[in-house]
Order: C-alpha cells, then sequence, then structure tokens
C-alpha cells in the first residue's frame, strides 16, 4: 500500500511518523472493522495518517511488520488464544477494538447457561463444533489500550488513533452517558417509559442510543463509581422488572462484575 | 506434476474461509471451500431472554448487515405477536433497507471486487491510480449510510428500529435533502455502469437452482413466498423446508439443499427470478450486460448488484417522495406478547435471512433459529469451485491463474461469513 500513502502528513506544521498498523479480527461480526471502511467521508485522510499493513476484510496484502494491532471480537477457542499471542509479541501497543473484544460482548451470553454441551447441542445437534467460555482479549494476553462501543464510533476511533499516531496519551471518561444526554439536551428516557443504563455507563458516544429515543445497553461498560442499587432503584421507580434490568446489564459484558451477584434466581435457559 | 492451492483465510471477503486445491497433471484431485469461522450461538444464547432483545442482539450477528438482521427479527417478532407493521412503517423500513442493499452492494462492487479487474490487493492503490472513482465510490456509500443514519439512528446496529415501529421518526426537512442527493447518485451509479462494462468477467457457467422471494406486484425484500427456478414454491412459514440445513465436517457453518445437490442466494437469484418486477431503468441495465433469466454464471451475481444499486436508489426516491407527501402517524404500535412462533424472511444484500422464533405466554424465547444467506450459498460454492478448477485446470491455466480465479469466484458471491455461521 506504500505508494498511495506516501505524501507526508503533519500536525501543525511536524511531519508526523505514520504508525505500521494491522487489524485482526476474532469472533465478531466484523462491523467494528467496517467501521473503519464506514468512514467514507474522512477514510483517505485516516489512511494517510497510518499506514495500514493488514487489514483482511479489505485488502490482499499482509505483513507482519507492524506497530499497533487492532484486536476486534472476543476469543472462544484454541487456535484464537495462539494466533493472538502470536500478534501480542510482534506488536507495540495492542488495542482490544470494540465491545467483544473489551468484554466478550453478546458473545459472552454463551456464558451464562450452565450447561455448555446444551448450548453447542442447541444449534449443531449431534455434531458439535470446538468451542470453550467466551473470553475478552486481556483475559489472555495484556492489553495497552480499550477502544469502547458496540459498534465502536468512528469519530473516538480517529481521535484515539491520531492520538496514538502524534505519541499523545488517551484518556476515557469516567462520568457516564446520563451528562452527553443532558448536553444534548434530550429527554430523559425513563420519562418517554424506556429502560436506560446511561446513569452507569461510561460516555464517550456521545449519547448515541439515547439520542436517537432508544435506551442505552450499556456496550461501553460502567463508568467511574457505579451505583448499582441507586441503578436498581430508578428501573423500580419505573416499573421495570429486575429482569429488563438484568438483560441490559448482562448483554455486552462490561458489567459482569455486577451480574453475578444480581443474575441469582433467574432462569438460565 | 502435482500444484496443491491453499488460500488461508481468503481476503477482501467478511469472515474466515479457506480453499484447498489439488491438480495432478491438469486433473482435479479435490477443490473444497472450507469455512473456519468461530460459532458465537445466537440460537442457543438467545433462549431465555424476553422477546425486546431479539433484534437487538441478533443485528450483532453481522455488521455489514445488521439492518437485515434487525428486520428480519422484529418480523419474526411481530408475526408471532399478530403486529402488521402500518404503511408508513413499512416505508421507511424498506427505505432503509434499501439503503443497506445499496451500501453493501457498493462496498463489494468497488472495495471488494474491483482491485481484481485493476490487478491491485485493495482500494487504497487507487486512491492514487483513480482517484475521481474511489471519490466517486466513497461518496455514494456515505450517501447510503448516511441515511441509513437518517432513518435508523446509526448505520450499524440501528438503534431506532423497534417491534411496531421506530422510537423516532426521520426530520423531514433532512429526508427532503435525501431525495436530492438520491438524484445526484443518478449520474454516479450511470458511470458505475460504464465501468463495469470495461470489465471482463470469466465465461464460467454451472446448471443452477436459484432461490428468493417472490414479489406479488414488486421487486422483493421484506416477506413474501419462497420461490426457486425449479418451481418449488412455499410459503414464509415453510421455510424449513425450503432450506433443509445440515452439518457438514468442512464446515462451521451449515449447509443448504432444495432440488438439487445446492442451490444459490443472493442479487442473482432475486433478479432470475423477479427480472419482470424491476425498475424500467434497471432492467434496461442488467439487458445491457446480457442478464437475462436465468443465467447461471455466479460472477454475474456482481452485475446483479450493479442493477439492484440502479433499482434500489431509484425505489427510493419515489418513497421518500410518498412519505413527504403523507402526515407523520405515531411511529410505535404497542405490542402484546404471547405464546406463538413467527417467522421473518427478509431479502438482505446477499439473499434470503430466515429468522425464527417461539415464545412462551410471557413473551420469552424458548426456540430460535436464524438461516443466513451464506449458509445458504456454502453448498454451491463448493460445487463451482470443483466444476471451476476442473475447467480451468484441463485448460491449463496456471496455479496463479486458477488461485486468483478461485478467490474471484468465491468473492462474486460476497459471503458473509461470520454472519453464516452466527
Amino acid at each position: 500500500m506504500g505508494a498511495a500513502q506516501a505524501k507526508t502528513k503533519t500536525y501543525l506544521g511536524v511531519p508526523v511518523r505514520r504508525p505500521k498498523v494491522a487489524f485482526f479480527d476474532f469472533s465478531s461480526c466484523e462491523g467494528c472493522q467496517l467501521q473503519i471502511v464506514n468512514n467514507e467521508a474522512t477514510l483517505l485522510d485516516f489512511l494517510s495518517l497510518v499506514e495500514v499493513v493488514s487489514f483482511r476484510e479489505a485488502m490482499s496484502e499482509r505483513s507482519d511488520e507492524y506497530e499497533i494491532a487492532f484486536i476486534e471480537g472476543s476469543i472462544t477457542r484454541g487456535d484464537e488464544v495462539h494466533r493472538l499471542r502470536a500478534i501480542r509479541e510482534k506488536a507495540d501497543i495492542l488495542v482490544a477494538f470494540g465491545s467483544c473484544a473489551c468484554f466478550g460482548g453478546v458473545n459472552q451470553l454463551k456464558n451464562r447457561f450452565a450447561d455448555q454441551g446444551w448450548v453447542t447441542r442447541t444449534v449443531y445437534g449431534e455434531h458439535p463444533v470446538e468451542t470453550s467460555a467466551v473470553q475478552p482479549v486481556d483475559r489472555v494476553v495484556p492489553v495497552d489500550l480499550r477502544i469502547y462501543g458496540c459498534p465502536v464510533k468512528k469519530e473516538e476511533v480517529e481521535k484515539i488513533v491520531t492520538n496514538l499516531a502524534l505519541g499523545k496519551s488517551v484518556v476515557h471518561p469516567e462520568y457516564p452517558v446520563c451528562t452527553e444526554c443532558k448536553a444534548r439536551e434530550n429527554i430523559c428516557l425513563f420519562d418517554l417509559g424506556e429502560p436506560c443504563l446511561g446513569p452507569i455507563t461510561r460516555a464517550g458516544c456521545d449519547a448515541w442510543c439515547p439520542t436517537g429515543r432508544a435506551g442505552c445497553w450499556g456496550c461501553r461498560g460502567p463508568a467511574g463509581d457505579v451505583n448499582i442499587s441507586q441503578m436498581e432503584a430508578i428501573m423500580t421507580d419505573y416499573g421495570f422488572s429486575h429482569e429488563e434490568m438484568l438483560d441490559r446489564l448482562e448483554c455486552f459484558g462490561g458489567f459482569s462484575a455486577y451480574t453475578g451477584s444480581l443474575g441469582k434466581g433467574v432462569r438460565r435457559k | 506434476m502435482t500444484i496443491t492451492i491453499a488460500i488461508h483465510h481468503v481476503a477482501r471477503v467478511e469472515g474466515h474461509g479457506t480453499i484447498k486445491i489439488a491438480i495432478q497433471d491438469g486433473e482435479l484431485l479435490d477443490a473444497r471451500w472450507e469455512v473456519v469461522e468461530t460459532p458465537r450461538f445466537f440460537e442457543a444464547l438467545l433462549v431465555g431472554k424476553r422477546w425486546e432483545n431479539a433484534p437487538y442482539i441478533t443485528s450483532r450477528i453481522c455488521g455489514i448487515c445488521s439492518i437485515g438482521h434487525t428486520l428480519a427479527s422484529i418480523r419474526a417478532v411481530e408475526n408471532a405477536f399478530g403486529i402488521s407493521p402500518t404503511v408508513q412503517t413499512s416505508k421507511l423500513r424498506l427505505l432503509l433497507k434499501h439503503m443497506e442493499t445499496l451500501q453493501s452492494h457498493l462496498l463489494h462492487l468497488y472495495f471488494l471486487v474491483a482491485p481484481d479487474f485493476f490487478n491491485k490487493g485493495s482500494i487504497v492503490p487507487l486512491v492514487e491510480s483513480h482517484p475521481d472513482i474511489v471519490t466517486m465510490a466513497a461518496g455514494m456509500k456515505l450517501l447510503a449510510n448516511d441515511l441509513c443514519d437518517c432513518i435508523g439512528g446509526r448505520r450499524l446496529h440501528p438503534t431506532r428500529t423497534v417491534v411496531g415501529g421506530f422510537t423516532m421518526l426521520p426530520d423531514k426537512k433532512e429526508l427532503s435533502r435525501f431525495r436530492g442527493r438520491l438524484n445526484d447518485v443518478t449520474a454516479d451509479l450511470v458511470k458505475t455502469v460504464e465501468l463495469f462494462g470495461t470489465f471482463t468477467l470469466p465465461s464460467f457457467e454451472r446448471e443452477t437452482e436459484y432461490v428468493s422471494l417472490r414479489g406479488e406486484d414488486c421487486y422483493p425484500f421484506i416477506g413474501g413466498d419462497l420461490v426457486s427456478t425449479d418451481g418449488v414454491r412455499r410459503r414464509e412459514d415453510e421455510y424449513v423446508q425450503m432450506t433443509n440445513e445440515y452439518g457438514v465436517e468442512q464446515s462451521t457453518s451449515k449447509w443448504c439443499r432444495l432440488s438439487r445437490g445446492s442451490f444459490a442466494v443472493g442479487a442473482l437469484a432475486r433478479i432470475n427470478n423477479n427480472a419482470a418486477f424491476l425498475h424500467p431503468a434497471a432492467r434496461d441495465v442488467a439487458t445491457g450486460f446480457g442478464l437475462a433469466p436465468v443465467v447461471c454464471n455466479p460472477f454475474m451475481n456482481t452485475i446483479a448488484q450493479l442493477v439492484e444499486c440502479v433499482h434500489v436508489v431509484l425505489e427510493s426516491i419515489t418513497l421518500i417522495e410518498e412519505l413527504l407527501d403523507s402526515r407523520w402517524e405515531a411511529p410505535r404500535q404497542a405490542v402484546e406478547p404471547r405464546e406463538a412462533r413467527g417467522i421473518g424472511a427478509v431479502e438482505v444484500p446477499r439473499g434470503i435471512l430466515y429468522h425464527c422464533y417461539e415464545f412462551d405466554s410471557g413473551g420469552k424465547i424458548v426456540k430460535a433459529d436464524c438461516v443466513i444467506p451464506t449458509g445458504q450459498n456454502h453448498a454451491n460454492i463448493q460445487h463451482d469451485l470443483e466444476a471451476l478448477v476442473t475447467r480451468y485446470a484441463a485448460e491449463g491455466k496456471s496455479d496463479a491463474e486458477i488461485t486468483k480465479l478461485a478467490e474471484m469466484l468465491v468473492r462474486a458471491y460476497d459471503p458473509c461469513i461470520s454472519c453464516s455461521v452466527h
């Protein structure tokens, strides 16, 4: 891809070194990678900032020489563990890219069934296919940086990658989605009769879902200082069941520290 | 002399698939299309979940066709609970669906397929060599995605699409601006047709059964009867008899069969069954490419997608005009869960997608089944691959040429492998 990206990018007049970047997909819908391609308006600028050396979904060329590895997806099989470890050895910076990589994503809902044999039989009958408990990337190798979201928000990806290319640090908000939702002057979803995890979910998406009048499902995981009992009280006050809250809390795996105790007594299947 | 070709994880397709070929003295020993993608067990992880989880979770089956999954899932839930969408909801859903079709087809045409005809590994070198083409492709795709944002709240894993309708409606002024942008795109589509007219597709053909939804009075996208070019016709709720899924050793995705060992779904299947319902301008494009049903060249699926781009853009302009001429009604209907089974069949970019759920009286999912278009295509890809390698090996083509043709064949189906394994 070299020739197409040879132009030197500058930032405040200073030439920017273009890091070699590779994208890798594990168990996922590949939507987070697709968000990069979905960036039509700024895709070419983005490509001039980094040197993409491996991106199987969009290019045939491959190289094992990379500095930053973006890992999309959760880890669900032994071969994925081996592949991920090999990538970790080559990468200077390993990025968990999206909710599946950060928390296991919707895939980790599989883990709530005590009988994993039942899970396999339900889908594949008597011809089982290899699988193991769904793990986020940091359960297998050390992770240097997380980019949250299902899907990741392309503006946020660009901002973070720009910071990486410039050698600046990346700081995620500790405040909840509610803060961004209020800033957008939205009507509170609870007042519209919709459950919402905005009060306890980490911001950074600019209240993406609540702005579309759809309650937050917590795809970015917990904000700082989560008050889970207060969240339960809000849900109860507005007439939502324990199960409706649990559905949302356990959807992407970010709240797994809380769902274990909250889930007691809920039918597993 | 024995030649073995192994392409691990074919590039420029969604998901992980591998081609293995062995040729001895110009004769095929073995050709295999293997799907090694990791399963995520969506059908199991829905069990015990309340109904409103279904569209939300299943949209995560696929990043490219998440809108199609959401709409198939919603249709299955609505069919189970006896909800008929309003005319307004149906039109908005169809418009959203059209824009997903457009962005997905353009992704395939320009980002995945076109580099083969420029002898490049990706679209990136074309930024330097053919900047006009890349800018035009990106601009058209951006329009489709922007309109998905406008209606569904998000281009990927939509937020506003719910059982019963939408959480909120698009702004009419904004919708009106999209009518103008769609009009502008028709000129770019003419240029796209000209560009693809300069590409020479492989002339390979193999007799195939093509399966799609059947339009009653319009080109089919959401719901309807299931038909095949071999004359099979079934109702939407008889999808199991249409798909006949079964497990195979070489694939973590199930395979399907109907009248023969395999069948094909997708844009080519839709046109082979429904050419009469195409917008006249789209039909002219089809005619120009010699796409007269029934066409059995799998590489023509790419051209069929191009024809559909023209169709969906022109139909979307009409849909927007109709929506602008009507008064907005309530966005959403109430939902009363009940013990029932519901099926939703939707034509997504790669073919018919089925979602089926069984609910208990409280609206909890007891059983879930999703049959994915690429899963329906895998057996056909395998059979095409065998026939293609047999022919080109006998013609004495080099292993490099055979490798490229085999990859191009798989790519022509525009497989969505993660989706097919799910």
